[in-house]
């Protein structure tokens, strides 16, 4: 056991070096096409092609076996894959275009009843005389371990081809991923770049069958792209990445199916590449779960200390002469509570917003906590004058609307509603409550 | 073959009701239960979910077979779908959590459960002798065999497959949850928001059709097979989208389309095969083909959206509008003769009338030919033969022509033609005040559809013009048309 390991990790056997070569080689092409099926949501035409691969199989080894030849030899089988792929992909895009089915049916569609006519004419190669089926079902399963160093050849060199296709044609697929109007627009053939990213997606679909099966293969379109996503923003991030992971993704799996040839290469390659989802879903830097919560936690403190700071500059605004805000009177002019509320005062202290008396029941603003107040009040009456002057917006109503956007006003749009104000903001340069007088009690 | 053909039709070869019957009836339980709900998951776009949750329940069956050691059907089927649930709940969650794709979630979750339940299987290989194969790919065939006795209240205890008697049960279960909250599906499919908003949960309603559609595809696969459920989740519903718009009907046809594909499915995988030198193949693969026919089958010749209906609709459009504009054209040409003289000498510096008409209209001079031919069967044009030769000196062709006339039927019907698209044109022009020059494009169009009702209100609009914008007389109603 510990003999075979060292085998297969330094590479001594030739065969296995190849098919280990062939299979990174598959996990990055997939990676980089998988970023575009993703984009242009997709995902799931992989998995309705390759079902549909599956009658081609069945037909090209029927058909090779009758006239003598040998059914079982990847080249042919591969083709008669690629012929009922694009004939599946031509059923999905007649649909789409000739009916009002939508696109997911369409994809369910041509997946169960490809797939059914597939399972029948195997059925009728296991009733051939000369007809051992055996090598196809690998095709449903997938199993490096059965692949020969030509196999890996192939569907290295076809790999690498659809690489040099994705890079070559990255800026016209990357348009028509994001917006295919304006590629239109700009003159680009936009149905025949789309019919290249399909052909490259089948291409890769079918050689994909052999390594990982037909139920699988989509997970190497999907995975990889899927989890890039959440680490960066940037396409060809995306792309290094999702391509890394495709690629460690295959050569984990087929390592571990060169060790043990029982263990289905498909099923290991899809396990180590969901690993490595799950990782990106919950630590990716840019959309991943826990960046997003504590993102969303610092917007919802500062949202919360904002809303302190204006509250205490307009109860001391009312009434100039008072030194200090009890905690009732904010317990009642926010719907907070105690907890929350207790909070809330605590870090505004901490950071030197607000001082508190002793016994914490009575507060005032600091001298910087008053400057930053009178900021975050102004801002809000801006966007309430706009909302009224500019927007026909009844006065009652304005304070909500404000509410939810004065936490995201940029310093620029702020400058750009002062000049625009510019007449209703008079001598203060402070906007007025505008329910001072009208409607007293709203707001408090 | 003709020995066959004289004994029996040839869908009752080898028909055994104890066999044969018990697999179709296992197949159109499995469609009717499937096609209840597919409607749904087609019209809410989830038409996959059926294909990701019979596929995910691998590592569900694997489990309950480890812990159980059995492989009783009760604990595989309750492990099945305690993971098909969580397959629908987990992709949804990583849709709105993630913000990944829906279809790439999805993707990513059934992928995965497959991949792990498969090395669950292989892993425990030893225990376990549970062939991922013939889990998924459950045979039908083998219906028959695995029977239970059930009190049937008039025929005492019955001999029924266990199969047949769980898709009983399902088919019974996803019916009455469609019939008693028919209303509430309804609004949660169709507008999330107004079913909210009335009161009930659309969440509730959204994941109870989760949960059914789990325990249908967990019952139908294992009994059935993985491919019939998926198939017969989607196309027949699909199929019945494409023949009516109402939610009641979509379901019935459905059901009726999902079982039919069924009984046919059977009958041509027993058939087909036998006319290559073959046996018999499978069922299930068979019954979904059948669907994939009768879904063929209503986008080609589906009687309002088939594809071939459509082309026949759009043709006929084309015809009449041409045949319009050939009456409409000969009025013209007639009205521009000052005198009385027929329209033949009108005609006497077009050479050639057909190919000057077919200029005229954009269209070849077979179609004026037989736009021609039409009318004139129609009794509104007559072809009076004139000699071309005295009219002009220009024609090399010495023989006589013929010439179309219109007679008063066809000039009747060509002046109510002509004033609509003067009429148009006055009224594009009073107002909706719209270019000269746009009008007569406009006024062509709308020409074909305007009755008499139309035309006697643009009249009154446009304060009954004697004349268009461009000067032409408007021809004054005839009472004739109706």
């Amino acid at each position: 056991m510990t003999e075979q390991l060292w085998r297969v990790i330094s590479l001594q056997d030739h065969n296995t070096r190849v098919v280990i070569f062939g299979a990174a080689m598959l996990g990055l092409a997939a990676g980089l096409v998988g970023c575009f099926t993703l984009l242009r949501r997709r995902a799931l035409v992989g998995d309705a092609l390759a079902h549909a691969a599956l009658p081609g199989i069945a037909i090209a080894f029927l058909w090779v076996t009758a006239m003598g030849g040998d059914g079982r030899s990847l080249p042919v089988l591969l083709a008669g894959a690629t012929v009922s792929g694009m004939f599946g992909i031509a059923s999905i895009l007649i649909i789409r275009r000739g009916t009002r089915i939508k696109e997911d049916a369409a994809l369910g569609i041509v997946l169960s009843v490809f797939f059914g006519l597939g399972l029948e004419l195997l059925g009728i190669a296991q009733q051939m005389k000369n007809g051992n089926k055996a090598g196809l079902e690998s095709f449903i399963y997938g199993k490096t371990a059965s692949m020969v160093a030509s196999d890996a050849w192939l569907i290295a060199i076809a790999s690498l081809i659809c690489v040099v296709i994705c890079v070559g044609l990255f800026k016209e697929f990357k348009l028509l991923c994001f917006d295919e109007a304006f590629a239109g627009s700009r003159g680009y053939p936009v149905v025949l770049l789309d019919a290249a990213l399909m052909s490259v997606v089948v291409v890769i679909t079918i050689i994909g069958l052999q390594a990982v099966g037909l139920v699988l293969v989509i997970a190497l379109l999907v995975i990889p792209a899927a989890s890039a996503r959440f680490w960066t923003d940037r396409l060809v991030w995306m792309m290094v990445l999702s391509s890394a992971i495709g690629m460690v993704g295959c050569l984990v799996g087929a390592a571990a199916s060169a060790m043990l040839p029982r263990l289905p290469s498909g099923a290991m390659i899809v396990l180590t590449t969901g690993v490595g989802f799950l990782i990106s879903f919950f630590v990716g830097a840019r959309r991943g779960l826990l960046i997003r919560m504590w993102r969303r936690r610092s917007l919802n403190a500062s949202i919360d200390r904002q809303h302190l700071l204006r509250e205490l500059y307009e109860l001391f605004e009312t009434d100039p002469s008072r030194l200090s805000v009890s905690w009732d009177e904010l317990v009642q002019a926010r719907s907070w509570s105690n907890k929350r509320l207790r909070k809330i005062l605590e870090q505004a202290s901490s950071d030197g917003w607000i001082s508190e008396n002793i016994t914490k029941m009575e507060f005032a603003l600091t001298k910087r906590g008053e400057s930053e107040a009178r900021r975050l009040t102004r801002r809000h009456r801006l966007w309430e004058l706009y909302l009224i002057h500019h927007a026909d917006i009844a006065p009652q109503r304005v304070d909500r609307d404000a509410d939810a956007i004065e936490h995201v006003l940029e310093p620029e749009t702020v400058a750009e509603l002062e000049s625009l104000l510019n007449a209703e903001l008079g001598e203060r340069r402070m906007p007025t409550d505008p329910h001072a007088s009208s409607t007293e009690g709203v707001e408090a | 073959m003709i020995g066959l053909e004289e004994t029996e039709p040839f869908w009752m070869v080898e028909w055994n009701w104890a066999l044969d019957g018990w697999i179709v009836a296992a197949g159109m339980l499995c469609a009717v239960a499937s096609s209840l709900l597919g409607c749904f998951l087609v019209l809410r776009r989830m038409s996959l979910l059926g294909d990701a949750i019979s596929h995910a329940v691998l590592p569900g069956l694997a489990a309950a077979f480890l812990i159980s050691g059995s492989r009783s059907s009760g604990w595989m089927f309750l492990g099945a779908v305690i993971v098909g649930v969580l397959t629908a709940l987990l992709s949804d969650w990583i849709h709105v959590r993630g913000e990944v794709d829906e279809g790439a979630s999805m993707g990513v979750v059934f992928t995965t459960l497959f991949a792990a339940g498969l090395v669950m299987i292989v892993l425990a290989a030893d225990k376990v002798d549970l062939d991922p194969g013939c889990v998924l790919y459950g045979a039908i065939e083998s219906t028959p065999l695995d029977t239970w006795a059930v009190p049937i209240p008039i025929l005492g205890s019955t001999d029924v497959p266990r199969v047949v008697v769980v898709l009983s049960i399902v088919t019974l279960i996803n019916a009455a949850f469609v019939i008693l909250f028919f209303k509430e599906l309804k609004m949660a499919t169709f507008d999330a928001e107004l079913a909210t908003s009335s009161g009930f949960s659309a969440k509730a309603i959204h994941y109870v059709l989760m949960t059914l559609v789990a325990v249908t595809a967990v019952a139908s696969f294992e009994s059935v097979g993985n491919i019939l459920v998926v198939a017969m989740l989607v196309v027949p519903a699909a199929t019945a989208y494409l023949l009516t718009d109402r939610l009641g009907m979509m379901i019935v046809l459905a059901c009726v389309i999902g079982a039919a594909c069924a009984w046919a499915g059977h009958v041509a995988a027993v058939e087909i095969p036998t006319w290559f030198g073959f046996r018999s193949t499978t069922t299930a693969g068979m019954m979904a083909v059948a669907t994939g026919f009768a879904f063929t089958l209503a986008v080609v010749a589906s009687p309002r959206r088939g594809l071939i209906p459509q082309l026949c609709r759009k043709h006929w459009l084309r015809w009449t509008i041409l045949t319009d504009d050939v009456l409409a054209l000969l009025y013209r040409m007639e009205e521009k003769t000052l005198d009385e003289r027929p329209i033949a000498d009108a005609m006497a510096m077009q050479a050639d009338l057909d190919a000057w008409m077919a200029d005229v209209l954009l269209t070849n001079r077979f179609a004026i030919k037989s736009a021609v031919k039409y009318h004139a069967w129609r009794g509104r044009i007559e072809t009076t033969q004139v000699e071309a030769s005295t009219s002009t000196a220009k024609v090399e062709d010495q023989s006589e022509t013929l010439v179309p006339k219109l007679t008063d039927v066809g000039r009747t019907e060509a002046e109510s033609l002509v004033r609509s698209h003067r009429l148009w044109e006055q009224y594009l022009v009073t107002r909706v005040d719209l270019e000269g020059s746009r009008i007569h494009q406009k006024a062509h169009q709308l020409e074909h559809f305007t009755d008499r009702q139309l035309q006697d209100q643009l009249d009154h609009q446009t304060d009954s013009p004697e004349k268009d914008p461009h000067g032409s007389p408007i021809p004054s109603a005839s009472d004739k048309q109706s």
